[in-house]
């Protein structure tokens, strides 16, 4: 079988099941995690664009998913923003907004600088939802979000929401892949390889990490709203850097500079902490040893490492071409 | 007159303890580019390793001294076994200094429980000092003392000693150093073992200050980030002058805004960031 057909056999049996597994009674606290799978995969992806395309290891990107959450809650709750695509555009320009401002401050400096100055932003920004009490709620956030319908679809069903945000991680997946094969992808890359010999080029640099940190808050932001319509709420924690390092851990376990792999990033993190956590209460600590091993010793993450062993268990060795590493 | 007086004072010990943990990271990431973020989790064993020994009949000093030295094997071990090898790629130090902050809170966590303890200071500085209506704690001034006295010692090792000379050498061109046959490994034993050891020793230190709870090591990351912002990453004066700064920022701003007592702290470092991203005193990034 060639690598193509491989390829297409996968995402065709993954969608299918995908599509079908909320009809083959599986319980619904299962198609709930899958729900949140489904909402943190987006916001690792948009992760992913940011770190395993341009090299910006942002810090910041729970602040950009938890504005988004923010915006929709607060539009629902005072200003009577209660449809879909409404609160949707709401939220996603409030997450643009916050990284068209972070990006003038962090893009001032390159590497460890931008990750140092993306935790003091994130602060802010949680600062702010923590202790603004009158506008954000304080410590114990917004409550009462109505998820909206989606045209005439009502989505307060569980399945139902299911389906919209499989719709968007699929449309995320779509229009990333896509972006980071088209020659802007590709300068992307060379932003972040070689910044001195692009801008050789005549490339200007800092306005394509900013357009990529603009394209990358959308999709944080779509994750938020969809977030917050999930829970039903949103507290300061959404927007802590305990959320940021989660997106991040969930972007590394994936594989950096893939797209699609955070969504396995995704599946891990969810249903280990959900599983783990009813066997043990040391579930930070087993998921914190597998962090570290793959970090260590698969960096190229899982979509390298679970091919790799399962050629490996059925005897055939197929060298591995090393996934790229910024 | 008073409340600027007690602000500052409270504002200037919670800097000098900053300062313990942020003269390790600043020095860690000017020699050998690793952004640690396990340092504040490193004063929080510290803190769990030396209030257990104050438990068991041991004195105070000493047992913060043990604390320290623990903290620092255990940072040696990781750093020979596992950091060593990833000392010029900062993407996969960080990742993997992050991971070592999951695994230690959680180990944190499972040895000590989630109660916050409350740690006392030792007998003779419990009481308070009173000028007039002025009243402030004893041990505030022996916490600003103590960690100035360390930082006189850094500065003098650093400026003094052949030792230092070598680091200062490795911080200013690794490759040249080595060269010269400067033992730059030893520096990165040397400097990473100091930041650790610092780190954990100021966790008992700072108990009676900031106690200790999990979650505590997340708290002070921010804080210990913002002063290496201020002060330039790389500079060790810089982190003193920045833990100050962050130290009475943090106590002004929360006694006057509480509201926004963190915008207070963050924005000013933002905006430092924005028009001198090299910080106070830090070389060009």
């Amino acid at each position: 079988m060639s690598a193509r057909r491989r390829w297409v056999m996968t995402i065709v049996a993954g969608a299918a099941v995908a599509l079908l597994l909320p009809h083959l009674g599986v319980p619904t606290f299962f198609v709930s995690l899958l729900t949140q799978t489904w909402i943190i995969a987006i916001a690792a992806m948009s992760l992913d664009l940011l770190i395993g395309f341009v090299g910006l290891v942002n810090f910041s990107q729970a602040a950009l998913f938890g504005v988004g959450a923010y915006a929709v809650a607060i539009g629902a709750t005072r200003f009577h923003i209660t449809g879909f695509a409404s609160g949707m555009v709401c939220g996603i320009i409030a997450a643009v907004v916050t990284a068209a401002l972070f990006g003038l401050v962090a893009l001032r400096a390159e590497g460890p600088g931008f990750i140092i100055i993306t935790i003091a932003l994130n602060q802010i920004v949680w600062g702010l939802a923590y202790q603004w009490v009158s506008v954000s709620g304080g410590d114990n956030g917004i409550t009462g979000i109505v998820r909206p319908p989606l045209g005439s679809i009502d989505l307060s069903s569980n399945t139902a929401y299911y389906y919209v945000c499989l719709a968007a991680f699929a449309l995320t997946l779509a229009v990333l892949m896509t972006v980071v094969r088209s020659p802007y992808g590709l300068v992307l890359k060379g932003v972040r390889d070689t910044p001195r010999r692009m801008r050789a080029l005549g490339y200007n640099v800092w306005f394509y990490r900013y357009s990529a940190l603009l394209l990358s808050s959308v999709f944080a932001g779509t994750a938020g709203v969809l977030f917050a319509w999930y829970n039903q709420f949103v507290g300061p924690v959404d927007l802590s850097l305990d959320q940021s390092t989660q997106f991040l851990i969930v972007t590394i376990l994936g594989g950096l500079g893939t797209i699609y792999g955070q969504l396995f990033g995704a599946l891990v993190v969810i249903f280990l902490s959900n599983e783990l956590s009813s066997i043990t209460q040391r579930w930070m600590l087993v998921l914190g040893v597998i962090y570290f091993a793959i970090v260590l010793y698969a960096p190229g993450g899982l979509v390298v490492l679970v091919p790799r062993l399962w050629d490996r268990l059925r005897g055939k060795r197929i060298a591995i071409v090393p996934a790229e590493r910024p | 007159m008073q409340f600027y007086i007690q602000n500052a004072l409270g504002g200037l010990a919670y800097g000098s303890l900053l300062f313990l943990i942020a003269s390790g990271l600043t020095l860690i990431f000017g020699l050998m580019r690793i952004i640690n973020l396990a340092q504040t989790s490193f004063y929080l064993l510290g803190a769990y390793i030396g209030l257990t020994l104050v438990t068991h009949g041991w004195n105070f000093w000493l047992a913060s001294v043990a604390g320290g030295v623990v903290t620092m094997a255990l940072g040696l071990a990781v750093y020979s076994a596992f950091l060593h090898r990833y000392h010029a790629d900062p993407l996969t130090s960080l990742l993997l200094t992050l991971g070592l902050t999951l695994i230690l809170d959680d180990g944190i966590l499972a040895l000590w429980g989630g109660d916050p303890h409350s740690i006392a200071p030792p007998a003779i500085f419990a009481g308070s000092l009173s000028f007039g209506t002025l009243v402030f704690p004893v041990y505030w001034l022996v916490v600003i003392g103590i960690s100035f006295t360390i930082a006189a010692i850094l500065f003098l090792t650093l400026q003094r000693t052949m030792l230092g000379v070598m680091i200062r050498a490795a911080v200013d061109d690794e490759e040249m150093a080595r060269g010269l046959g400067v033992d730059v490994n030893r520096a990165f034993y040397v400097v990473f073992a100091a930041g650790a050891l610092i780190a954990g020793l100021g966790g008992l230190l700072g108990g009676p200050i900031t106690s200790a709870y999990p979650g505590l090591d997340g708290e002070l990351t921010p804080l210990a980030f913002a002063v290496v912002i201020v002060g330039g990453m790389g500079s060790l004066g810089g982190a003193l002058a920045g833990s100050l700064i962050i130290g009475l920022v943090n106590a002004f701003g929360k006694a006057l805004f509480p509201e926004l007592s963190y915008f207070t702290i963050f924005v000013p470092v933002a905006l430092i960031m924005a028009f001198r991203p090299q910080g106070l005193f830090g070389r060009k990034l």
